[in-house]
């Protein structure tokens, strides 16, 4: 085991894990904050610089700090490194400017992007955005393509995660789309319209950080925070069954993977519990889930705030 | 100063481009001297030994990089040569291995020889097409004498030379990105660590070496890595080929000396002669377009008065602040005509286009610069917008998978530092700045 101090928290871990995940062993403020990197899908990671964080001692080998920000997600940990996250006014400046950076060809069209409520854009830019832009020119555009029946793509809203890539890499037979061009130009796409069709493609909007692939299904339906969300699981030869389901009344209005606090696909029983496109898009009557109960929602976002808040921190002053 | 030539020694001799006039002239000698007298570990230590640097921009001790390489049992090493030659201002790689290819044949033979790799590569440039002719006919002459393929001269030491071109990114120009275009991927470069030399080329050791390094190897075995460590001042030794262009009299290659003064290579009969059409000198960018310009002032004596050398620790003499680098030799010179919030425009534009895009500062950032400085450059900017160009810069450095986005910040950096004025002439004077230029006013003169 190596120790490693982040933000003036001392935590044990394994050899070879990366600050973030060290970091995640601790929680709470120490954690920095990752819109590329997903634990679930290994090689991500690196790209998007929001969890930048500055090393203050490399290691107790040699206590000499770095000179720059390391990416903490794609950084192991060395015995005695000390790491400072929130503590950090240079981290805070230069998180701030990745986020100017993200957002600088975002449309925030929030208004009407269904990922809104659940986007960790919205949160990242809620804790590390200026309230205007600096940006005056021309934001890239794209037109919004169908990739197949179930899945659209906004390019506008993309950051370039490359986490659906990976998806694609690693949960389905073949992948049929990846980034076409480079630069600002970079987008996702397939190659000539081809339609992404494979059982388990959905999950790329679950992984997908913002609101550029989102579920045919369930498009324009419903606000998120307006849907009750469910555990519940039914039996299925693909996957394991186990999903959450957003119902408004007894309807079902869409099915998602269950997520963690990190907003990334929970393992359950070891193995992570990714959908198949049958639970994700065909079973949307409530006959045909075992409906187990309210899902507590665990994350700092939009979709968390009130309604959806488990732990009350301080008592709610009674009015009258 | 008597100026030796190392690498360019028979540049002249009619057909050294084929291998019986390059034979004749000493070729190969050198190879069939380590093969038959010198153990590998031995070229290593003649290579630490002459203190030969990293010729592609970084100016990292070559014989360091080698004895990082990663030696594990039963694992194939790789020897990649980088020839993805596509600074703005640099063209000295595409000189040498047009002129005399051989001795980057020679040269990959003896390193992998050294490094105890049995295949290398010469990963080309896209645009460079013609060259790849020129090389493959020279690993083919090369072939048939039996300097590459089976048991080389009777050692039995075995080697297979590949050259393979790229697409014409200049991102394929980075290390990890050119291995991930080697093995046939897109060119985006990889998350560091494991670096190349644990975890290369088709995840084996692997060390990446600019053309110009591989090719100084020759004469720093065939002469001892002492005599070539002779040349040069400090830890910058040897010769290195300089690609001189913009407004000189005489530009092209050169190779020089380390050491020699700025002055002398700028304005001596034996190398640019001066600047064209005796106009003055406005600024020069030494080392390629990723690195600081300098102003006139800076050039040819550092801040404290010193006379500046060509070598990395004098080009480098005050920092950012009044310093720049060596780099990879790309000498670019501007005179008095010469726009610098046009010219840091266009660099811009180029790594705008450039940027694989796959880290954020880097993708959104360059093309915001790029942007800005359109703006300002057409007239339409604002004075803020100098400032907004200076703190995209500081959010971009340093926070980028790999090194394009410090490239694409330093030449604004440095331009906005010294050209303050030029710029806000531009603001303040839209019109007048699309017709004439801003000169030279305002600039301390030099004598």
């Amino acid at each position: 085991m190596v120790k490693v101090t982040i933000d003036g928290i001392e935590v044990s871990v394994e050899p070879g894990t990366t600050i973030l995940n060290a970091a995640r062993q601790i929680g709470g403020d120490a954690v920095p904050p990752a819109m590329c990197y997903y634990s679930k899908l290994p090689g991500t990671g690196g790209k998007c610089r929001t969890c930048l964080v500055e090393v203050a001692a490399g290691s107790a080998a040699d206590p000499r700090p770095l000179p720059k920000l390391v990416a903490s997600c794609s950084t192991p940990v060395q015995d005695g490194m000390v790491v400072n996250n929130k503590t950090s006014e240079r981290v805070h400046n230069n998180r701030g400017g990745v986020v100017e950076f993200l957002l600088a060809n975002h449309p925030l069209d929030c208004p009407i992007c269904d990922q809104a409520g659940e986007c960790h854009l919205q949160d990242l830019g809620y804790e590390h955005g200026s309230a205007k832009t600096r940006y005056e020119e021309d934001r890239r555009t794209f037109d919004p393509i169908d990739i197949g029946n179930k899945i659209k793509l906004h390019m506008n809203r993309c950051i370039l995660c490359y986490r659906c890539v990976f998806v694609a890499n690693q949960l389905t037979d073949k992948r049929v789309h990846g980034v076409l061009h480079r630069g600002e130009h970079a987008e996702i796409s397939t190659y000539i319209q081809e339609a992404v069709e494979n059982d388990f493609s959905g999950n790329m909007i679950d992984v997908c950080p913002v609101g550029a692939l989102t579920d045919r299904t369930f498009r324009f339906k419903s606000r998120v925070w307006f849907l009750k969300p469910m555990e519940a699981e039914r039996s299925c030869t693909k996957c394991c069954g186990k999903a959450v389901v957003w119902m408004f009344g007894n309807e079902i209005y869409r099915v998602t993977a269950r997520k963690d606090k990190y907003g990334e696909v929970e393992a359950i029983d070891q193995k992570t519990a990714w959908l198949c496109n049958d639970c994700r898009f065909e079973k949307k009557d409530a006959s045909e889930w075992n409906i187990l109960g309210p899902r507590v929602i665990n994350r700092q976002s939009v979709i968390a705030q009130g309604k959806y808040a488990t732990t009350i921190d301080k008592p709610v002053k009674r009015i009258g | 100063m008597n100026n030796r030539k190392l690498l360019l020694e028979h540049l002249e001799v009619p057909g050294i481009e084929g291998i019986d006039v390059y034979v004749k002239h000493g070729g190969y000698n050198t190879l069939e001297k380590a093969l038959k007298k010198m153990s590998p570990e031995e070229v290593v230590e003649e290579v630490k030994k002459s203190g030969l640097r990293g010729r592609g921009g970084a100016g990292f001790p070559t014989g360091m990089k080698w004895s990082f390489l990663a030696k594990p049992e039963g694992i194939p090493r790789y020897l990649v040569c980088n020839a993805d030659e596509s600074e703005p201002g640099t063209f000295k790689d595409r000189f040498l291995m047009e002129k005399i290819p051989h001795l980057l044949v020679e040269a990959m033979v003896l390193s992998s020889y050294a490094l105890g790799a049995n295949t290398s590569y010469i990963y080309i440039r896209g645009e460079y097409m013609y060259l790849l002719e020129i090389l493959e006919k020279a690993i083919q002459e090369a072939y048939a004498k039996g300097f590459l393929g089976k048991n080389i001269m009777g050692s039995g030491f075995d080697h297979d030379l590949v050259v393979t071109p790229g697409g014409g990114a200049y991102i394929c120009g980075e290390e990890t990105a050119l291995l991930e275009s080697l093995e046939g991927k897109r060119g985006n470069p990889r998350i560091k660590p494991p670096f190349p030399a644990v975890k290369g080329l088709w995840g084996c050791p692997t060390v990446v070496n600019n053309v110009e390094t591989i090719a100084a190897v020759v004469s720093i075995v065939r002469d001892g890595g002492e005599a070539y460590a002779a040349i040069g001042i400090g830890k910058s030794t040897g010769t290195k080929l300089i690609s001189a262009c913009g407004n000189l009299v005489r530009p092209g290659v050169y190779e020089i000396e380390l050491g020699m003064t700025v002055e002398e290579f700028i304005y001596g009969d034996d190398y640019c002669r001066g600047i064209a059409n005796g106009k003055k000198l406005k600024a020069c960018v030494p080392g390629g377009s990723s690195v600081p310009i300098l102003p006139h002032y800076l050039v040819t004596k550092t801040a404290a008065g010193e006379d500046r050398l060509m070598t990395y620790e004098s080009l480098a003499d005050g920092g950012f602040k009044t310093g720049s680098m060596l780099g990879s030799g790309g000498f670019i010179v501007f005179d008095e005509d010469q726009c610098i919030v046009r010219n840091t425009w266009n660099f811009t534009r180029f790594y705008a286009h450039e940027s694989c895009g796959q880290c954020s500062p880097c993708r959104e950032g360059t093309g915001w610069m790029e942007k800005v400085l359109h703006r300002l450059e057409t007239g339409k900017g604002q004075l803020h917008d100098i400032d907004l160009l200076a703190d995209i810069n500081k959010k971009i450095e340093g926070n980028t998978i790999c090194p394009l986005g410090d490239a694409a910040a330093w030449p604004v950096a440095a331009a906005i530092h010294h050209f303050r004025e030029e710029f806000e002439w531009h603001v303040t004077h839209p019109e007048e700045a699309q017709t004439r230029n801003y000169g030279l006013i305002q600039q301390p003169v030099v004598a």
